[in-house]
């Protein structure tokens, strides 16, 4: 009896739980597959999962002209290199001054930061303000910037922080460091594993960034990766609404429809190649914000 | 006396306020004083004057808010779909977090949690990009399956009905496995004693589940449901942006409070109207984040936020 309730609760799960990472997965086969697959197919029989009649012509087209893909690329990876290092130099100098427990004013800062989560002026002045009063419009500034501090990656900076033994730190200040060296010689090297995860959250947010982007920036030149993706999906369509609207049949001279699918592979290549190899991080950030509550 | 020890305070933690002094000026600058700028949901906002500049008119730019009628829709919606995705998304990675504890060895457990958490490192961007590979009317995937079927196929960004369903699926799916990580963690941690003494008890696994894991798992989902609760006047403006954009068609079923404030700013220029309608949602979510907090406390003290 008790066999049989194993069994069926097994095959319950496995069936589910197959069902849930195929759908998961299916979206990035769809879209993979629709960027080798010939434009002249995806007209007449719409996007497929396995690609009838295969054709590389939308990568070819795209590598034909790469210059402003290039230059989209560039901008994220400097974007995402500076904004990752700012970042985590910022969060861990703001959360080891706040995790010492001999710092009086520690709980009275803490609330400083953590109130900004509860209450915000909304978006209009926090807009001017960057726009009108910083300058920081079609600058680099302007996608680094607004981004570098978060509050949640601060707390679980500092809660990691809270659990290195108060005894290194006594010993260092017998031994004459200042607070400053403490921070760098012993607390940073302690800290790999928050810094490693924080970093990595930065950095997928910065990769991911285009919110920023679409607030702050018209200059072609500076567009991220995932802004210029969302400028030329939208701009393809426009393009192909016109010819219609004009009156022409949809000519396959751009085929914009593979060409599409084939800009999001590009843009979305790294973090695909990269997470078989920094999922554990996320993971682990994820079970020590678990467990901290 | 107490000026004195300040002092000294003040010269012992040097280094450490140093250290802070990034940070505070950055929220000062980018949290602190933007909240001083909620005066302009009560300026008539001209270029020329700026911020603290411009005249004032009232309550006039709340009033059109409120009179316009896009104030109920756009609450309404951003409550209703937070309501939604609260309730699904939870439901579905709890049972995903529940299986893939219970079901498989090391591997299957190790890929399938891979594929889960895979689609939260894309941007909405990509997410918007799929969607239309999937829903479009032309050459979409669902109506080229309808079609092979001899279905009439829809018409589905012309259609608002729709809407409700897609978001809430899509929101599941790009947050099933951040959730089901951090649920499948307080599985983890329940003692295992306890499901050693229901064995010995004779219980099956549905008995086990039923009675041990669910209730030792509760304490956690009350807790990441209320916070999530506190947070149900901010609509997930990537996803609501990249899902519909500027479609107007769509907005009666899909406007939150974040794209409108968004539209009436870039879009419109209407920038009294949408620090108004910013400022309402301030104040709104505030007052949740508050009222449950407090029920937090009520529960269990130490998991409240302050």
């Amino acid at each position: 009896m008790k066999q049989l309730d194993r069994k069926i609760f097994s095959a319950i799960g496995y069936v589910s739980l197959i069902l849930l990472a195929v759908l998961c997965i299916f979206p990035f086969i769809l879209v993979v597959s629709s960027s080798l697959t010939e434009e002249t197919k995806i007209v007449t029989d719409g996007y497929q999962f396995i690609p009838t009649a295969f054709s590389t012509e939308a990568y070819s087209i795209l590598f034909k002209y790469p210059q402003e893909m290039i230059n989209a690329y560039l901008v994220t990876i400097g974007v995402t290199a500076t904004g990752t290092l700012l970042g985590l130099f910022l969060t861990s100098m703001t959360a080891y001054a706040l995790s010492r427990k001999d710092f009086k004013w520690r709980n009275k800062f803490s609330f400083f930061f953590f109130f900004t989560t509860l209450f915000s002026g909304g978006l209009v002045p926090w807009y001017l303000l960057i726009v009108n009063y910083l300058d920081m419009k079609d600058t680099p500034m302007a996608l680094i910037v607004p981004m570098v501090l978060n509050v949640f990656y601060i707390i679980v900076m500092k809660s990691f922080m809270s659990s290195i033994p108060e005894a290194i730190v006594e010993s260092a200040k017998i031994d004459g460091a200042g607070d400053f060296r403490i921070y760098v010689r012993l607390i940073l090297p302690l800290s790999k594993p928050a810094l490693a995860t924080i970093g990595l959250f930065l950095a997928l947010a910065y990769w991911n960034d285009w919110y920023n982007a679409l607030l702050f920036i018209s200059n072609e030149n500076l567009m991220p990766l995932q802004y210029y993706l969302y400028k030329m999906l939208g701009n393809m369509d426009g393009m192909r609404k016109a010819m219609m609207g004009a009156g022409a049949v949809v000519t396959t001279a751009i085929p914009t429809e593979s060409l599409k699918m084939a800009m999001t592979v590009v843009a979305t290549g790294p973090i695909l190649l990269a997470y078989p190899f920094v999922q554990r991080y996320f993971v682990q950030g994820l079970t020590i914000g678990a467990v901290k509550g | 006396m107490k000026g004195h020890t300040f002092w000294s305070d003040l010269k012992n933690y040097k280094v450490l306020l140093l250290m802070l002094l990034p940070a505070v000026a950055f929220f000062l600058l980018f949290a602190y004083i933007p909240m001083a700028g909620i005066v302009i949901a009560f300026k008539k906002y001209d270029y020329a004057g700026g911020i603290f500049g411009s005249a004032w008119n009232g309550l006039d730019n709340f009033r059109f808010f409120f009179e316009s009628g896009d104030a109920w829709r756009v609450t309404r919606n951003t409550a209703l779909y937070n309501i939604a995705f609260i309730a699904v998304n939870n439901i579905l990675q709890i049972f995903a977090a529940i299986m893939l504890f219970e079901v498989g060895g090391k591997w299957f457990r190790k890929l399938t949690q891979s594929a889960l958490f895979l689609p939260y490192f894309i941007s909405w961007v990509v997410v918007g990009a799929i969607a239309y590979n999937l829903l479009n009317y032309d050459i979409g995937t669902v109506n080229a399956m309808l079609r092979g079927l001899g279905l009439e196929p829809v018409d589905i960004y012309n259609t608002p009905a729709y809407w409700p369903y897609i978001l809430v699926l899509v929101a599941a799916w790009k947050s099933l496995g951040y959730g089901t990580v951090m649920y499948l963690a307080a599985i983890t941690g329940i003692d295992t004693e306890m499901y050693e003494a229901a064995e010995i008890d004779g219980a099956n696994i549905f008995q086990r589940i039923m009675k041990v894991t669910i209730p030792n798992l509760m304490p956690t989902v009350i807790i990441l449901v209320l916070l999530a609760v506190g947070n149900i006047f901010r609509g997930d403006f990537g996803m609501f942006y990249n899902m519909i954009g500027n479609n107007g068609l769509l907005f009666s079923a899909t406007d939150v409070i974040d794209t409108f404030v968004f539209r009436s700013l870039i879009t419109s220029n209407d920038i009294g109207m949408s620090a108004a309608a910013g400022v309402f949602q301030s104040v709104l979510g505030f007052a949740t984040i508050m009222t449950v907090n407090y029920a937090v406390r009520k529960y269990d003290k130490d998991r409240a936020l302050f």
